[in-house]
């Protein structure tokens, strides 16, 4: 019988069903950070348990780390608390740990598939969200609270229901400054922020078909933002030349057969979904968000949605309830409001790819006068490839201020924050109220070309004027 | 390890109203910097309840009438957003055993099942009707029915829905399931050996 993907890695990392009906789902790869584990080494601790398969926990640091700051102890003690708990927990189990002075530190999701721990047909849980990106390598992976990262380490399996599955398509080809990022902007504004509630995506159709890794990454990794919480790609041969060769990659005779195996878990041709969905790529347009959950999103060109002409149930209600905080006019174009921060960074933007292309178009331009633009790098590794690159160099230049790998401004648990009601245009994942750290900060979701253009031009701006994007 | 077997929980009610209401307005990210769990009640709502004077906004939470709630009302997608554990654990520890919704986000819904915070579901009506009998009599005990999904109130009652799996797990007391998980070692090991990526 021809199954998909996800029934495939499900199948094969069942160990048994639960007295309530759940699975036992094996878990074979384990990433943990400093926010969520502390609090689950404890109850390993007061239970008396141990990890279970400690080789296959990976640790790294990324939500609270200074991007401003290197050298310890951090100015938050708070912080510094934490990067002190998970280095004592990771000795005390024997967990590898990317810390960063290793040189390997960076965003969890951004540092899994950079060292090739994350691999096709394999199931990833961590206590994050933005989990569901590393099903861009055919991955099933998905984030978790506390408690079930004690469940992982002590027993290396949760308990979990199983998922129905839709397929997304996304036909044809994208426009000349269309990104990855609008592709999942317009997938959640068009299914909703609780579309995809019990259900994980598979992303495919030509536009997939051609995405590097890195545009993968970025739309599985907003799965979550439409209630997805999996979104995977299946395997191919742009999965395979992306892994080759990093460092937990197989190798030799054990690659071959790897690919090998990867391959099967690929969704069999005619498998079932339980829905399907198709979008045109001709209709995305570059996309961001004007409201306080990210399926409030409109192309650039587009005015913001006016209560007055709503016609959904609760509708009305919601566009006054996210005007009221964003403080914009109902049926004015979006375009020409004007920010105060430009944030390029994150698990969803944070890659290689991101500061190369906005790099390609930012070169001898400016930072408008007022703007206090921010770059962070995903990853230390992300942050050395750019500059051996010299594209630091083009983002200082331009006025930017270039910075240390982590999370940073994407929720604001270290010092990079919004301060009273300031308006960022973001290339990160979540415009919820007060997310970048100030109770009254608004932001504005886009693509980091978009937040470039945005900074330049000091208002929200359409990156294919500002920068002249023609046919590539 | 012995757990409740939670088959009602029975209190008094606040509804707090909206729809998407997410993890980071249950619990800002701030509060998030800790190593333990402790003291999370604090943050609950936190932006949402007070001015960063500290000084408190209007909201359901920070009513007289309503304090003391056990039994939390909502609206659709509840606990939207980020896996953070912290969410459901701050509503525990603000002194909710149980909320009643529209819908919830699918890693909210069950980071709190493990906790033995219970989620049902309701129809908007039906949560209007009860949001309203609460403004009218704020003192009146809720019996929130885990078995028989009714919550009760008055001589009035509500249809409510709880995920098989989980009122399963809440009935029988086994909602934390480590003990269960732990009893699998064997079959997992078994299970593992058919996947070469474990290997050491």
């Amino acid at each position: 019988m021809s199954k998909n993907l996800f029934e495939k890695v499900w199948d094969a990392h069942t160990v048994r069903t639960l007295a309530n009906g759940q699975t036992q789902l094996l878990i074979g790869t384990h990433l943990i950070h400093e926010v969520t584990s502390p609090q689950a080494f404890g109850m390993l601790r007061d239970l008396g348990l141990k990890v279970a398969m400690p080789h296959r926990t990976f640790a790294t640091v990324d939500h609270i780390v200074p991007t401003d700051q290197f050298a310890e102890p951090y100015a938050d003690p708070l912080a510094q608390e934490m990067m002190d708990a998970l280095r004592q927990n990771c000795a005390e189990f024997g967990i590898t740990f990317f810390d960063r002075g290793t040189g390997k530190q960076g965003i969890v999701h951004i540092v899994g598939p950079e060292q090739g721990i994350t691999q096709p047909g394999t199931t990833i849980a961590c206590g994050d969200s933005h989990t569901s990106t590393h099903g861009a390598f055919g991955a099933i992976a998905f984030g978790t609270g506390t408690t079930q990262i004690r469940d992982v380490l002590a027993t290396q399996t949760i308990a979990l229901g199983k998922l129905k599955v839709r397929r997304i398509n996304v036909t044809g080809r994208l426009g000349p400054g269309v990104y990855a990022k609008d592709v999942i902007l317009h997938i959640i504004r068009v299914l909703g922020v609780n579309g995809g509630t019990g259900f994980a995506y598979e992303y495919g159709g030509e536009v997939f078909d051609r995405f590097t890794m890195e545009e993968r990454m970025t739309v599985c990794n907003m799965s979550i933002e439409g209630g997805a919480r999996a979104g995977y790609v299946n395997p191919d041969e742009t999965t395979f030349a992306f892994l080759k060769g990093r460092p937990y990659a197989p190798k030799g005779a054990a690659w071959d057969a790897a690919v090998l195996r990867w391959k099967s878990f690929a969704s069999d041709p005619g498998c079932k979904f339980d829905d399907v969905v198709t979008i045109d790529a001709a209709v995305i347009a570059p996309t961001v968000t004007w409201g306080i959950n990210p399926s409030q999103g409109i192309a650039i060109t587009e005015s913001i949605p006016d209560p007055a002409k709503a016609t959904a149930v609760d509708e009305k209600a919601s566009i006054e309830e996210a005007l009221a905080y964003m403080k914009l006019k109902p049926g004015a174009p979006i375009k020409g409001t004007k920010i105060d921060v430009a944030f390029i960074g994150s698990c969803t933007n944070g890659r290689l790819s991101d500061f190369q292309e906005v790099a390609r178009h930012l070169k001898g331009r400016r930072v408008a006068p007022g703007v206090k633009a921010i770059a962070v790098p995903g990853s230390q590794g992300v942050r050395v490839l750019c500059e051996q690159l010299g594209l630091d160099q083009i983002f200082r230049d331009a006025g930017f201020e270039w910075r240390e790998a982590g999370c940073s401004m994407c929720l604001a648990m270290n010092s990079d924050k919004l301060v009273g009601d300031q308006l960022c245009a973001s290339s990160s994942n979540r415009n919820f109220k007060g997310r970048q750290g100030s109770p009254t900060g608004r932001t504005i979701l886009m693509s980091p070309l978009m937040v470039a253009a945005a900074a330049v031009a000091g208002t929200i701006a359409d990156a294919r004027e500002v920068f002249h994007v023609s046919a590539n | 390890m012995s757990l409740e077997k939670i088959t009602r929980v029975a209190g008094r009610g606040v509804c707090v109203p909206g729809n998407d209401i997410d993890t980071d307005r249950i619990i800002p990210a701030r509060y998030l910097k800790c190593v333990t769990f402790d003291g999370l009640g604090e943050g609950l709502f936190y932006d949402v309840r007070k001015n960063p004077d500290g000084s408190e906004k209007p909201h359901p939470l920070n009513e007289p009438r309503f304090k003391g709630a056990q039994i939390l009302l909502s609206g659709a997608n509840f606990g939207c957003g980020s896996s953070r554990e912290h969410a459901p654990q701050a509503i525990q520890k603000y002194g909710f055993k149980a909320v009643v919704a529209e819908s919830y986000a699918e890693i909210f819904f069950g980071n709190s099942t493990t906790l033995g915070l219970v989620c049902a579901t309701a129809q908007r009506a039906d949560i209007a009707q009860v949001a309203a009998a609460l403004d009218a009599h704020p003192q009146a005990e809720l019996v929130l029915d885990v078995t028989a999904q009714e919550l009760r109130f008055g001589s009035q009652s509500i249809k409510v829905g709880i995920r098989d799996t989980a009122r399963d797990a809440l009935v029988n007391g086994r909602w934390d399931p480590i003990a269960e998980l732990l009893e699998g070692a064997g079959a997992v090991k078994a299970t593992a050996t058919g996947l070469p990526y474990l290997a050491k």
